[in-house]
């Protein structure tokens, strides 16, 4: 018999729908298998068994008023990014570990009201700065596949959660590839939505003018449910937009035939490994065979992505960071001897030292003297990076490539060496620049490690993608793959 | 063009930035902030000149609010999670001007 | 050595809005300490700021009304420093791009001589909260009710020339932000205040000296205070070899000094970037239109207006328009009286400005509402009173015993106009003065006035001094 976590999230929201068992059962069972199996993924930071049974509670008289929506009685994990009213929310940082949230992001807000369960706070790189959920306050979170590597990051802990099945869903913020590589390091599907679409409001800011929350789950499927309650129009974030919400699930199932696939040549190129490759290329062959174009495109700037990237990045969240003083919420060190005494010290407490890594550069490509030479040419690569898409889109429909260069890498492995940590988001901080939407989507395995296919679309395009993404997961079965270890 | 920073220069970023780093960090901080702005370096091969820079992701303007209060006095639910208050306020160590 | 003195102004203006610049926090004044601070006045994690659409409006009307470019674009940046009473560790300012460019602003001096001031700028941002330094334990309580209260910072050329230019500029500011309806100008409460640059120059120099900053001078007469220690420091540390050092200095009125504040001259690097949680600002030309036309008459149009409409002077118009509460208390004594301008103007030059001053008040606070003293006037108009007797009429009004005509019966001040009374007190006082009668008839015309005396102090001054005058000359002259 096919235990409950085997189940995708769809599959489990037509069980609730059919009575197949009560919401009750599902948190549950999920809970049951955290308590069970977390110690060896350290995927939680914090978790609410008992609101979750509470909610589910509430979610089983929802429905037994006829008032339940798909997502009402599914557990769902949450990024410890998005502030939860009463519960902590650390953000994976020390200088938050005493922080209980006084109000609700607005995607908790959405989840709340569609009824969905949240079963407690995902580990994270620091204030979201990392690719490999080493940098947490909490201890890194582990790969479900082989617990000696990274899950990825910064949403490793959400990655690492929902393939190991702890959770059949999961939300991750992205400013730079945090939702799409630990996807694609632990074989699920995540989503990073066009910047605009899902309300930042309550989630903490590391690069505001490239966060972005979206859905991580098993198949894009379960994503279009999950990205169906967390899109659409906040006026608390001046940011979000006025954009029409699609029908992502009604969209999954169109055709794809005619459909140009873009391939950057810049993303088949020196530094990407032969095994990931050779799965890559598996994955368009389908879409080939499912009627679909492929064309070989040129980004011409996307070696500059990531150098104007770690200028933007850290110059907004040196400044989004400053409010962790030490006056109003968080820590605050013993003792200060004087106000000056209490802001260095709290901080360098407080932050550990990726966050202090990026606060610094921030800080220096401001100054005066260096606002020029750095900060505003990265704003003009910026906007080079941009164009390229636009005349790409001219062309295409989507574009395809790996996800990251490499399978998932041995924890420790490049904990030293911030430049090469950097360097395993090459392929998606680019579409954080232009502020496009992203997937990674399972697409093969090497070595017993899953690799992502990278799938970028335009504007307001993630019905597009889900519908692509989907189709592929309608003909190969990777994103349904669960490690033995977790089974 | 400036590529590596010294510890003097992390230092007093540092202080900028109110950041405490331990005397024995700063060489480290130095040697992988030089790293940071040598690998950020490659934007200038690129001409730039006359790009707009891009702020924001969308080229569109900022929406406003009206003019209405819609928040009222949570005082004691925020206070709860500060480091120290008293009547009210928020307390810091003295501050002079 | 001769020397001239260089002043530019920072003035800043709090804009009255309901709510704060970027959230839906109460702006109102004097609330229990946080109680008007939300989640995004606190900067909690994970908040964002939303633009209240009523500052736009605001700061567009400034703009509008001095003669300035309202900018299609601009953007709010960020200036980061930290302070505790800075919530976020920066504050949401404009920099590069501010919402109304340069205009101009006419200042009347004393002398009655004009003098253009350029304004360099005005732009949008938010105010900080306050640090209370009474003793919490030897530390410094933070109140953030006010942090997020809406500001146009209005910056002028430095083309002051004397402390005195600085305050009647800073006056016509605060009389233009009242007229537009957009700040509530209370320098107590702190909606209104400025910093000063001044340096001072040998005269006929080109060039500008180095200039200090003095901080948050809250009232009129601290301005030319300040000013005028700060300008006699610089010019003696000059003449005694020294040099003037760039620096912010704050202004103690207890002291009548200005001195040095260090803390926040150290690391003097605030790294203004666009704020990435604001997209740029975009004032459509036809907003502009219809802004243009709710503008209310400002005050030049208003002076021009009191002197063809009302037969002013010009003297007594520009004081009349200097702030827009005179103003409209001039109009509505006017319409109540249905005319009789010059009298009300008078009076208000006279004898109410006169009490205001005194007693250190604006005219919003005066005892006597518009209605009040219209109802005094209209009886000097029907001759119940005379303009003696209304002096005594409007200090008793002044000190609240109630309304003119009440007064004038409780204390039976109604003027005699009945012409047998009056002629039968004459009548006694001519037989009780034989002598001054003859000597009159003598042809000493001025004892004329010594009749009229004793007739007013027989009748307490009650009588009608035009009829008194009348019957006496013809009494005498007979």
């Amino acid at each position: 018999m096919t235990a409950l976590h085997q189940y995708s999230l769809a599959a489990l929201s037509r069980g609730l729908a059919a009575g197949d068992f009560s919401s009750v059962e599902l948190a549950q069972h999920f809970l049951d298998r955290i308590a069970a199996h977390d110690k060896r993924l350290n995927s939680f930071i914090t978790v609410t068994a008992e609101q979750a049974l509470a909610a589910a509670e509430a979610a089983d008289a929802r429905r037994a008023a006829g008032d339940a929506g798909p997502l009402t009685g599914i557990p769902l994990a949450q990024k410890d990014i998005f502030n939860t009213r009463g519960v902590r929310t650390s953000c994976g940082s020390r200088m938050l570990d005493n922080y209980i949230a006084p109000y609700d992001a607005c995607v908790i807000e959405n989840f709340d009201a569609s009824g969905a369960v949240m079963l407690g706070k995902t580990n994270m790189d620091e204030f979201a700065m990392g690719s490999s959920n080493e940098t947490s306050w909490y201890g890194p979170a582990k790969n479900p596949w082989d617990v000696e590597r990274v899950p990825g990051g910064s949403s490793g802990g959400s990655a690492a959660a929902v393939a190991a099945r702890l959770a059949p869903g999961a939300t991750g913020t992205d400013t730079g590839g945090s939702i799409r590589q630990p996807a694609a390091l632990c074989g699920i599907t995540g989503l990073k939505p066009t910047y605009g679409r899902v309300s930042r409001w309550g989630m903490i800011a590391f690069a505001s003018s490239l966060d972005q929350a979206g859905p991580m789950a098993p198949s894009a499927e379960d994503c279009a449910l999950l990205l169906q309650a967390m899109a659409g129009f906040d006026e608390r974030d001046s940011t979000c937009m006025e954009q029409p919400v699609d029908d992502y699930v009604g969209a999954l199932e169109q055709g794809i035939e005619g459909l140009r696939i873009g391939l950057p040549k810049e993303y088949f190129a020196e530094g990407l490994d032969d095994a990931v490759e050779a799965r890559i290329r598996e994955a368009l062959k389908v879409y080939e065979s499912l009627g679909a174009e492929l064309v070989e495109i040129s980004l011409p700037n996307s070696h500059l992505s990531a150098p104007a990237y770690y200028v933007v990045a850290p110059a907004e969240c040196s400044s989004n960071l400053s409010r962790f003083d030490g006056v109003r919420f968080g820590h605050r060190c013993e003792n200060p001897k004087d106000l000056e005494d209490m802001y260095c010290r709290s901080r360098g407490e407080g932050f550990g030292d990726e966050v202090k890594r990026r606060i610094l550069v921030g800080t220096y490509a401001l100054s005066a003297g260096y606002y020029d030479a750095y900060y505003l040419k990265a704003q003009q690569i910026r906007r080079l990076i941009s164009n390229d898409f636009t005349e790409a889109f001219a062309e295409v429909d989507v574009i395809m490539g790996p996800t990251t260069p490499t399978p998932a890498f041995r924890l420790g492995e490049k904990a030293d060496d911030p430049i090469s940590m950097y360097l395993s988001d090459i392929y998606t901080i680019a579409v954080n620049l232009a502020g496009l939407p992203g997937m990674s989507v399972p697409a093969g395995q090497v070595d017993g490690l899953p690799v992502g296919l990278h799938i970028v679309g335009n504007y307001w395009s993630e019905a597009r993608l889900l519908n692509v993404a989907h189709c592929l997961q309608m003909e190969t079965d990777w994103h349904q793959q669960i490690p033995e270890a977790f089974k | 063009m400036l590529m590596s920073l010294d510890a003097e220069q992390v230092a007093r970023i540092a202080y900028l930035a109110r950041l405490q780093i331990d005397s024995e960090a700063i060489p480290d901080y130095a040697r992988n902030l030089s790293a940071i702005l040598d690998f950020v370096e490659q934007m200038n091969a690129v001409d730039t000149s006359g790009i707009e820079p891009m702020a924001h992701p969308q080229d569109v303007s900022q929406r406003l609010r009206d003019d209405v209060v819609t928040e009222s006095n949570q005082r004691d639910l925020f206070q709860q999670i500060a480091p120290a208050t008293e009547n009210g306020l928020y307390l810091v160590p003295k501050v002079i001007e | 050595m001769e020397w001239e003195t260089v002043i530019g102004l920072e003035i800043h203006a709090q804009l009255k809005t309901r709510s704060k610049i970027f959230s839906g926090a109460s702006t109102a004044y004097g609330a229990e300490p946080n109680t008007q601070a939300c989640t995004v006045d606190l900067g909690l994690p994970g908040v964002l700021p939303v633009l209240n659409k009523e500052v736009v409006r605001m700061a567009t009307k400034f703009g509008l009304a001095i003669g300035a470019e309202v900018a299609r674009k601009s953007v709010f940046a960020r200036k980061n420093y930290f302070y505790p009473d800075l919530p976020k560790g920066y504050q949401i300012s404009q920099f590069e791009l501010p919402v109304v460019k340069a205009g101009t602003l006419t200042i009347t001096l004393d002398d009655g001589e004009t003098k253009v001031i350029g304004v360099t700028r005005a732009h949008l941002e938010e105010d900080a909260g306050k640090s209370l330094h009474e003793d919490f334990h030897g530390m410094t309580g933070i109140d953030l009710n006010r942090a997020g209260t809406p500001l146009l910072e209005i910056v002028s050329e430095p083309d002051m020339r004397s402390a005195r230019e600085a305050v009647a500029y800073m006056r016509k500011i605060h009389s233009l932000v009242q007229y537009l309806d957009i700040c509530d100008g209370n320098m107590q409460e702190g909606s209104f205040r400025c910093d000063a640059n001044v340096s001072v120059r040998p005269k006929g120099q080109e060039a500008f000296g180095t200039r200090t900053e003095i901080k948050n001078i809250n009232s009129f007469r601290f301005v030319e205070r300040a000013i005028n220690y700060e300008v006699q420091r610089q010019i003696d540390l000059i003449e005694d070899g020294g040099e003037v050092v760039q620096e912010t200095r704050l202004y103690d009125p207890d002291r009548n000094e200005t001195r040095s504040m260090r803390s926040k001259e150290e690391a003097n690097d605030y790294r203004y970037f666009p704020d990435p949680d604001l997209l740029p600002l975009v004032i459509e030309p036809e907003f502009i239109e219809q802004v243009k036309k709710e503008m209310p008459e400002l005050p030049d149009e208003k002076k021009a207006r009191f002197e063809s409409e009302h037969g002013l002077s010009s003297y007594d118009a520009n004081v009349l328009i200097a702030s827009r509460a005179t103003a409209d208390y001039f109009e509505a004594v006017v319409a109540e009286l249905g005319g009789e301008a010059k009298l009300v103007a008078n009076w208000m030059n006279g004898e109410l400005a006169a009490r205001l001053n005194r007693d250190a008040i604006e005219i919003e606070q005066a005892p006597v509402s518009a209605d009040a003293f219209a109802g005094l006037l209209r009886r000097i108009v029907d001759n119940t009173i005379s303009g003696k007797i209304a002096k005594e009429v409007f200090d008793a009004m002044w000190n609240g015993e109630g309304s003119a005509d009440e007064i004038i019966d409780s204390r039976g001040l109604k003027q005699i106009t009945d012409s047998g009374a009056i002629e039968a007190i004459i009548d006694n006082v001519i037989a009780n003065n034989p002598s001054q009668v003859e000597q009159y008839r003598g042809g000493q015309a001025k004892l004329l006035g010594y009749f009229v005396g004793q007739v007013m102090k027989a009748t307490q001054g009650k009588a009608n001094p035009a009829q008194v005058n009348q019957i006496l000359k013809q009494k005498l002259d007979s």
